[in-house]
């Protein structure tokens, strides 16, 4: 199997997808000739041209409003927001049509595409180049929010993504782009959507997290094993809908849990975990949950590293839940 | 509205006169056929057998079906509605241009489309009762049709968000090599300041993409007039910024809407790119059921539009060219009716729709955390 890394995992799933199938396309700004700033559809468009590799103007809106369109008609539609940071301006075609195009018209009219877009800090780009927005979307019916940690992970879920009835936010943690490499499969295959993943094994403390935390939290849960502390961690994969029967398998086997995310803290994607664990197994908590989060400021640039949850804080919310008594 | 120069010339002798092309007039002019006496100020070309006809009995079908749905909201029986009265030959002469095969996507006031392009009209009341009878399950509020059989894109209520998504459509035909089809997008003149509104002409413009815009320039957007939308001398020359050109019609001449329309539709069949057709027309009636228009307008204005009547001025020229007479509108106002009546008992009857259909449709298939949801509901609230 070929050593890949994330970013070229993805790329190799639309190579793939492209070739499955003439219906899938791709738009976006500067992902044709160019291949995109961070070269995710490179040599796509030299592959299957400008009609289905298509550089389109400048607009979110345009390109999202255009891609439910051709979703609409029957195309799957593979629209790249060039940074998650800009999608703003496509908020409404994402929420009010894409999301709901399924549901207020009975089953008539359906939406399968995937908005791909890089996630999250990790290139010193400040407010800008940098958000974790995924809860913005996890807050809307009707979308898959997923966001893969692995290189292999990444390529079966877009796959999956792209031949998936639903809309998804497909969301690329940048800092994980080039992190290292894996073995991933070549040609076709999909991973679940629906599943959670087990990332390391352990009765002590429960660690749930997802996207560019995931590598972090392994970090800490080895040095925690170290000290005599078996983590539990989760890579939920997917945000919406999102699998909470492993989860709270987890805490009712370790009866402590610690959620970390990188996104801001108030109303993140750590919160609906904590809630769900606290209404649906409170009977086996032994500590209280404990989030490690992004703080409640915009995304910082000199001081991005003492923003972004580190091996040190996650470690200290582990070490804090397990001590609990 | 300043009559075209060439009205002022005598209709041309029957025989085969060229007709006159609504793209020579430009987005600045406007293009009429008909005055509003209904006399032809120019060739009307020659038009599929019986159209003018069902032109007039679509519009007053229309008229009819708006009034007497209003109501049932004035009623209490349904919870909203909002008439097309004043501009359906606007919305009847473009949506008849398309092929049943080309992808419309509606704004707020072209239910009549979707009725003339075979929407059982049971389904049309049944969407406005949001009840069992309604096969999008009463999930959005009056007025929002959805019909894929009519090819007539589910609407939202977010104002221009279809424009855009009419122009993915036309470039999914490309895509597929479908050219010969062509995608459709309405707008009000309100819908002109939006984002998706820019962004569609200038992707359709970029992409010589197989559409037609027709814009619904009613001359206000709920309260707000197009003098405080827009500085711009008329809509239709907006088009030039991106590359396409601008058609501008008498809207209440359904005649010249079909017309240009077609133009445009064809235009965009040969490969030759999108157009953007204004309409010019009025709303005679208050925005919605909601709305009251003597709180920001005058009604003088109204008074002026009321002599403008799309109805009128069709009726006139058809009866003039012997092709309509009173006896022949009575027994189709008492079928039309009847019909109303029928589907209105009909629809009214049936059950209110069915609680589980809250939590279908989301996904493509229901997921756990959703399907917890609803057998919690069922436990705590038993049907
Ligand atoms: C994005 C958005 N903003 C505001 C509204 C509320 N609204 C509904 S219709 C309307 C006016 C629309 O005017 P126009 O586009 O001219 O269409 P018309 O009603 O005149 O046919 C407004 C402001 C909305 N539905 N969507
Ligand atoms: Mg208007």
């Amino acid at each position: 199997m070929p050593q890949m890394t994330m970013l070229q995992a993805i790329n190799d799933a639309m190579h793939v997808a492209m070739e499955r199938d003439p219906d899938v396309v791709m738009l976006g700004e500067d992902i044709g000739k160019k291949g995109g700033v961070f070269g995710a559809t490179d040599g796509l468009y030299d592959k299957f041209g400008a009609l289905r590799v298509m550089d389109t103007p400048l607009s979110e809106c345009g390109i999202i409003g255009t891609a439910v369109g051709m979703a609409l008609y029957g195309l799957k539609p593979v629209p790249e927001i060039q940074f998650l940071d800009f999608i703003y301006p496509a908020f409404d075609q994402i929420v009010s049509e894409m999301a709901k195009m399924r549901y207020r018209s009975g089953g008539q009219f359906t939406c399968p595409m995937v908005v791909r877009s890089p996630s999250g800090g990790g290139i010193r780009g400040g407010h800008y180049h940098s958000q974790s927005s995924e809860a913005y979307f996890a807050h809307t019916p009707g979308l898959r929010v997923v966001m893969p940690s692995t290189p292999a992970d990444a390529k079966g879920m877009l796959l999956a993504s792209i031949f998936n009835e639903d809309p998804v936010i497909f969301l690329e943690p940048k800092a994980l782009y080039r992190h290292g490499k894996q073995e991933v499969q070549e040609g076709w295959y999909t991973t679940s959507l629906d599943e959670a993943r087990r990332v390391r094994e352990g009765d002590d403390v429960t660690v749930v997290t997802w996207g560019a935390m995931v590598p972090i939290v392994e970090d800490a849960a080895g040095t925690a094993a170290e000290n005599g502390v078996a983590c539990d961690v989760i890579d939920l994969r997917s945000i919406l809908p999102w699998d909470y029967d492993t989860v709270l398998d987890s805490v009712r086997k370790t009866g402590r849990l610690v959620v970390v995310q990188e996104a801001p803290r108030t109303c993140g994607f750590a919160s609906e975990v904590a809630a769900t664990v606290a209404e649906k197994a409170i009977d086996s908590l032994e500590a209280p949950i404990a989030r490690v989060t992004g703080f409640d400021t915009p995304f910082p640039y000199a001081l991005e590293h003492v923003y972004k949850p580190d091996k040190k804080r996650v470690l200290g919310a582990i070490e804090f839940t397990a001590r609990w008594a | 509205m300043a009559a075209r120069k060439a009205s002022a010339k005598a209709p041309a002798a029957k025989r085969r006169a060229a007709a006159p092309d609504p793209y020579a007039v430009g987005p600045l002019g406007l293009f009429q056929l008909v005055d509003e006496d209904g006399k032809a100020v120019a060739q009307v070309p020659e038009l599929p057998e019986g159209l003018p006809e069902r032109f007039l009995e679509a519009m007053l079908f229309q008229r009819a079906l708006d009034q007497r749905m209003l109501n049932l909201q004035r009623q209490g029986r349904i919870g909203f509605y909002g008439t097309a009265k004043g501009q359906e030959g606007a919305t009847l002469g473009s949506g008849a241009a398309f092929a049943p095969e080309d992808w419309l996507f509606p704004a707020l006031r072209e239910g009549a489309v979707a009725l003339w392009r075979g929407m059982a009209l049971e389904h049309y009341i049944a969407q406005c009762f949001g009840n069992g009878a309604d096969p999008t399950h009463g999930r959005q509020m009056p007025c929002h049709y959805s019909d894929r059989g009519a090819r007539y894109v589910s609407l939202s209520s977010p104002i221009a968000t279809q424009v855009s998504q009419a122009v993915g459509a036309a470039r999914a035909m490309q895509v597929r090599g479908e050219g010969q089809h062509v995608a459709g997008a309405w707008m009000g003149d309100g819908a002109t300041s939006e984002n998706d509104f820019h962004a569609a002409l200038n992707f359709a413009g970029v992409w010589k993409a197989p559409v037609v815009f027709v814009c619904q320039n009613n001359q206000w957007a709920i309260s707000v007039p197009l003098s405080m939308q827009t500085a711009s001398e008329t809509l239709a020359v907006k088009a030039e910024a991106y590359g396409m050109p601008g058609v501008r019609v008498d809207g209440n001449d359904v005649l010249a809407c079909y017309v240009a329309v077609a133009a445009a539709v064809e235009r965009a069949r040969r490969g030759e790119g999108p157009t953007f057709v204004e309409c010019l027309t009025y709303r005679l009636g208050g925005h919605s059921s909601s709305d009251d228009p003597t709180k920001y307008r005058d009604e003088s204005e109204a008074a002026i539009w009321e002599k403008r009547d799309p109805l009128l001025r069709h009726r006139a020229w058809l009866t003039a060219e012997g092709r309509w007479d009173d006896a022949r509108e009575e027994a189709f106002l008492a079928e039309s009716g009847k019909r109303i009546t029928d589907a209105i008992a009909t629809v009214e009857a049936a059950e209110p729709v069915d609680r589980a259909t809250l939590f279908t449709d989301v996904w493509a298939t229901m997921p756990a955390l959703l399907a917890d949801q609803q057998r919690r509901l069922d436990e705590d609230l038993p049907v």
